[in-house]
């Protein structure tokens, strides 16, 4: 820096420009910060309120002026919920991670498996397939809702998860979708030459492509178990044996019991909630990804 | 996009001679072949099956019994809990659609700013995304009691008449589009974020020296650049709210009411009355074909009116 330039930096007048901009800056990120916050409590509120709620005496979840902090805070309130025979908490969980862990293996193997061929190998119609994978993405569920649920019941199958899982290892539209998408990008030299060296198509699947598109993988993993958490029409038509439901239809059926705690059914709720919850701090990163890779340009 | 397309098609050779090729094809069948057992098995047969069942009288116990258009005729004619149905429908999706888009644009917007702590934000307005359509619907039923829920008191503190929400004919639906916002905004808020975060910052600046205000570089730089993303959330936004059916079936309280005048009574709640609860497994697929069929309708024309709307960068350049 030469003198003159010091010297004008230092100058009375720069100074205060430079001071009226940092001035300016400060100002213009405690107002975005109090807009953000003042969101943030909008969508907050209604969780710290079930929070408060599922502590309180059930005399107190409905009260003029509102209760803020319970007394007593009623700690029972969770062994209370999670085990009354309405809604007990283990079996359902079990259940749930059943219905998550069989069909998040299966759609993943399976979806790797034709996104492989869709992305790597070629036979005649495979870009017809892949067109019409594309299309099935925007077919809306309604239509395919009745004759599937007639086929499974022909196969004997309504009352039991089979109709909830069996699907799952067959593919599906999204996964494949994106998982193809990643395998283009992995360079062809790489596969030919383990081709060369006598690999099958197997092995260079599991031991080169598997490898390379992990985070993908981990993305519609992720996914997956969201949506399969948060199912309930799937298990509202085919589950008819309350012990077999996973928990979101456990707290359903505890909802329709008419004398219902609210205290306690908001206990339940929380529980519901949690473990989904605490899965998106450990994996946020897959969380966001799958999502915002739904909506992929250009498709 | 047909260009994009295409060069995702091509595939550039790789192996060797005739026989070989063969032996790729059979293997490449191989590994489709779960995908292509479940196009024909769980899409293919169940769209053509839905014709079929929907001409039909059939209460799965007994066989299909064909009925021509019997079914239609009584949807349109003689069915009035299908009208309703219609117009609840309606009236979800012509407030929850836009009000998402406009709701998850403006939040991806308030994201979109370089500040301390921004992914802290994200992570809260994201944190309802989380929560099953059951779990939400019991809390928001307890936020939104008439007499004596968080949002009435706080409308009484601030001198505004509390409303009955969810037993009330006229708030039932503003109460299920309100907690779908809490709810649904989240997905729609991360997919604009990410489209917010390609529009160039070059083009941002040279808008800028060229006098633009923050309006006008709104209007005329980032709003053509995300209108596919738009398009995107606009079309799976009604797909969507189209078929709403959790929400609803759980704050109604039981399958045989659908609340106040049954103002809750939406197109997926009667159809999965008469299919699930009175058997009617033929009016049902009919009601599901006319709603495939509307769909499909109004997806085609809003892909087709996108062209007036929607900017593509690669059709720019050509």
């Amino acid at each position: 820096m030469n003198s003159a330039q010091a010297l004008l930096r230092s100058s009375p007048e720069m100074v205060r420009i430079r001071r009226r901009k940092a001035l300016r800056q400060a100002l213009q990120a405690l107002f975005s910060h109090s807009i953000l916050i003042l969101v943030s409590v909008l969508f907050f509120v209604p969780f710290i309120w079930l929070i408060i709620t599922s502590f309180k005496q059930e005399t107190q979840v409905y009260t003029d002026p509102l209760v803020w902090i319970p007394d007593p805070v009623m700690w029972s309130n969770y062994p209370d919920a999670l085990t009354t025979p309405a809604f007990n908490f283990l079996p359902l969980l079990k259940n749930t991670l059943f219905y998550v862990v069989t069909t998040t293996i299966g759609t993943v193997v399976s979806s790797t498996m034709v996104a492989y061929g869709l992305a790597r190998m070629r036979f005649p119609g495979r870009n017809l397939l892949f067109i019409v994978t594309l299309a099935t993405m925007m077919l809306p569920g309604i239509v395919t809702l009745i004759p599937t649920y007639v086929l499974f019941k022909w196969l004997g199958w309504v009352g039991s998860y089979a109709p909830l899982i069996v699907p799952a290892f067959f593919g599906s539209a999204f996964n494949i979708f994106l998982l193809r998408q990643f395998m283009m990008t992995i360079p062809w030299d790489l596969t030919d030459a383990a081709l060369v060296d006598g690999a099958n198509d197997f092995i260079i699947l599991w031991k080169i492509v598997v490898p390379l598109i992990t985070p993908a993988l981990l993305v519609i993993a992720v996914f997956n178990i969201m949506w399969t958490w948060n199912d309930f029409f799937g298990p509202l038509i085919y589950l008819s044996d309350s012990k077999q439901y996973p928990l979101v239809m456990g707290l359903y059926a505890f909802r329709t019991r008419t004398s219902v705690k609210w205290s306690l059914m908001m206990a339940a709720t929380l529980a519901t909630c949690f473990p989904l919850i605490a899965l998106f701090f450990i994996a946020q990163r897959y969380f966001i990804e799958g999502i915002t890779l739904t909506g992929l340009k250009g498709v | 996009m047909s260009e994009n397309l295409a060069s995702q098609l091509s595939v550039k050779p790789s192996r060797f001679n005739m026989n070989q090729r063969k032996r790729e094809a059979i293997t490449g069948y191989l590994f489709v072949s779960p995908w292509i057992i479940s196009l024909l098995i769980f899409t293919a047969y169940p769209v053509i099956a839905s014709f079929f069942f929907s001409m039909t009288d059939y209460n799965i116990l007994r066989p299909p019994e064909f009925v021509g258009l019997k079914n239609f005729q009584n949807m349109f004619f003689e069915d009035p809990l299908f009208w309703i149905s219609v117009k609840n429908t309606v009236y979800y999706a012509l407030l929850s659609v836009p009000l998402g888009l406009l709701v998850g644009l403006l939040l991806a917007m308030l994201l979109n700013q370089k500040l301390t702590g921004i992914g802290v934000y994200r992570t809260i307005y994201y944190l309802p995304s989380l929560v099953p359509a059951v779990a939400a619907t019991l809390l928001w039923l307890v936020i939104l009691d008439p007499r004596l829920g968080l949002v009435n008191q706080g409308l009484r503190s601030i001198g505004l008449a509390p409303v009955g929400w969810f037993q009330s004919a006229v708030w039932a639906k503003p109460a299920l589009i309100l907690m779908s916002m809490w709810l649904g905004s989240g997905s729609s808020m991360l997919i604009f974020l990410a489209a917010l975060k390609e529009v160039p910052q070059s083009l941002m600046d040279a808008a800028m020296i060229d006098g633009a205000g923050a309006l006008q570089r709104f209007r005329h730089v980032t709003l053509p650049l995300i209108s596919p993303t738009i398009l995107f959330n606009l079309i799976m936004g009604i797909i969507g709210s189209f078929q709403v059916f959790g929400t609803a079936f759980v704050a109604t309280g039981s399958a045989n009411t659908a609340g106040p005048l049954n103002s809750m009574l939406m197109y997926m709640l009667l159809l999965y009355r008469n299919a699930f609860r009175y058997y009617s497994m033929g009016y049902a697929s009919a009601m599901a074909l006319v709603m495939f069929l509307v769909l499909v309708l109004i997806t085609a024309l809003t892909i087709r009116s996108s062209s007036a709307w929607v900017y593509y960068e690669t059709a720019g350049r050509q």
